[in-house]
């Protein structure tokens, strides 16, 4: 088990799902995650699982809300314009409380946009593209062996939280072959009374999103999220950070963007600036108070993404004014440049700006 | 050691197992690399290509803007890529195929009659295996012969591991050319 592979992201993802218990997946293609559903077309019926092409990603998602009242793990996957797609049923899955685990491999955008990797969605998996006060789990790898790793993890985590858990990567992540070694089962799990699974000889289990009786249950239903939600911002916060213990300098990104800037600053370093980088692995729960003392150290901030102004307002969130934040932002497909990132920071420097600011 | 190559030809001229080949070779030596394909948007008897990058650090982005190296299998790859390598780079060129030679004269080029190779030993599909063998000649830090060699088996699927002594004859024959070409 433990040798390391040449294995494409997407592949490792899709092996990981395997790995995880997951049986039931459910997808319309896409570019560029196509191996995922071209990976496990072949794996599932091997050990006995479900592989279903759907119609569409509103059928694809549908299915998934299914499988999940079911009491099963279950997974689909899809880019950008096809998630778009599937916000009315993640919201539906997440008013109905049930564990899933969504795959986003990110392209350029709006509209159909193009194929190319970008980070664009960020808004759309954070804030929920679906209707009404709901939260799903957003995890960021930032390579192959992540995308798997991260994989397992989310399984687990829908389980313990019931909750939709989106693996948010961009192209680049999903396209690129790199060493993996493939993760380990880990063994943990999970009873599900609340499943469908046949009510003879018990009272009946209901999943619905529909809450209209009493005039209350609504909100009450709304406050139990609520509930939940703030126990996950306390219990799954991920991050990874680089250099920061005497930074002057964070840098903060995700994905491909944040291994761009963790060259960056290697290079940096080498030419006498003090750089750090903070690397959100949770993107919600974002970790607002960890950035919030790294960058308060650090005294000034830039943001690294493949899209152009939306980490950047966690960004700003967390750390509320106390610090200034500067954006670099790439769009469409167009990856971030080493060299742009050290200028960047190197013209602060050298013209002595007293003042830091994005927008 | 960091060296990023973009490795281009027509679809089925192995580009992308070329990748594969020494990313595997280099990663069973412990160093990093990574490989992405260009994909989608690619017509049939275009180009195909992918960018491979082989470090002794970590890899930062898979996505090469100036490849230090490029193995150009086709006419249109030479096209392509002769303008996007950095200064001092290295082209190999298929000279069996490409009719406009490179031009640029800050660059190593490299003429290698990989398709002609190929096929004097009965096959048209193993260019790729010379084009390899030159690459391993002329870079030889970022792998050594034997490590490509042991990566065959591995990286070819077992469908085709039957042609592996052709390949490793042209994989040598590559090799030897390029000393050749070093000497004029």
């Amino acid at each position: 088990m433990s040798k390391t592979l040449l294995m494409k992201g997407n592949e490792a993802l899709a092996e990981a799902a395997i790995i995880a218990g997951c049986r039931h997946y459910f997808a319309y293609p896409i570019t560029p995650q196509n191996e995922i559903p071209a990976y496990l077309s072949r794996r599932m019926p091997e050990v006995g699982g479900t592989f279903l092409q759907a119609e569409s990603e509103l059928a694809a998602i549908s299915m998934v809300l299914g499988a999940a009242a079911g009491g099963v793990r279950t997974m689909t996957s899809s880019s950008s314009p096809g998630m778009a797609l599937k916000q009315e049923g993640i919201s539906y899955i997440a008013g109905s409380e049930l564990p899933c685990v969504l795959v986003n491999v990110m392209r350029g955008g709006p509209g159909l946009g193009a194929i190319a990797g970008a980070q664009g969605d960020y808004f759309q998996a954070t804030r929920g593209g679906g209707n009404g006060d709901y939260r799903t789990i957003v995890l960021a790898p930032g390579s192959a062996q992540e995308l798997a790793d991260f994989t397992i993890d989310a399984f687990d985590l829908a389980d313990e939280y019931r909750i939709p858990v989106l693996i948010l990567a961009d192209g680049y992540i999903g396209q690129m072959s790199e060493p993996v070694v493939l993760p380990e089962p880990t063994g943990k799990t999970f009873k599900k009374p609340w499943a469908l699974t046949g009510a003879k000889g018990r009272s009946k289990n209901i999943i619905a999103s529909m809450k209209l009786i009493p005039d209350t249950a609504l909100e009450e239903h709304n406050l139990h999220l609520q509930e939940k939600y703030d126990l996950i911002s306390e219990n799954v916060r991920r991050i990874e950070t680089y250099h920061t213990d005497d930074a002057e300098w964070l840098i903060v990104a995700y994905g491909t963007a944040a291994r761009i800037a963790r060259k960056a600053v290697d290079r940096l370093r080498a030419e006498g600036v003090k750089a750090g980088l903070f690397r959100p692995l949770s993107l919600w729960p974002f970790p607002d108070r960890e950035l919030y003392e790294l960058a308060r150290n650090a005294g000034k901030v830039l943001t690294v993404e493949m899209s152009l102004g939306q980490l950047v307002e966690d960004v700003k969130l967390s750390v509320n004014g106390a610090v200034e934040v500067d954006l670099y932002g790439r769009a469409g497909g167009a990856v971030p440049a080493l060299d742009d990132i050290i200028e960047r920071i190197k013209s602060y420097e050298r013209e002595n700006h007293t003042h830091v600011q994005a927008s | 050691m960091t060296e990023e190559l973009i490795i281009a030809g027509f679809g089925g001229q192995g580009v992308l197992l070329t990748g594969r080949l020494l990313c595997v070779a280099a990663m069973r030596l412990g160093k990093q690399v990574s490989h992405i394909p260009s994909y989608g948007a690619e017509m049939r008897g275009g180009t195909a290509n992918c960018s491979v990058v082989i470090s002794d650090e970590d890899i930062a982005s898979p996505v090469i803007e100036r490849p230090s190296i490029v193995i150009a299998l086709n006419g249109p790859s030479v096209a392509k890529f002769e303008p996007r390598l950095r200064p001092g780079g290295l082209l190999i060129w298929n000279s069996s195929l490409v009719k406009q030679a490179p031009t640029r004269s800050d660059l190593v080029l490299v003429s290698l009659d990989a398709a002609d190779r190929s096929l004097s030993e009965g096959t048209e599909r193993a260019a790729n295996m010379a084009a390899i063998g030159a690459l391993l000649k002329l870079k030889p830090d970022i792998v050594p012969m034997e490590a490509v060699e042991a990566a065959l088996d591995e990286v070819i699927s077992a469908r085709n591991r039957k042609h592996n002594p052709v390949n490793l004859r042209i994989l040598h024959a590559g090799y030897e050319i390029t000393k050749t070409i070093n000497a004029a």
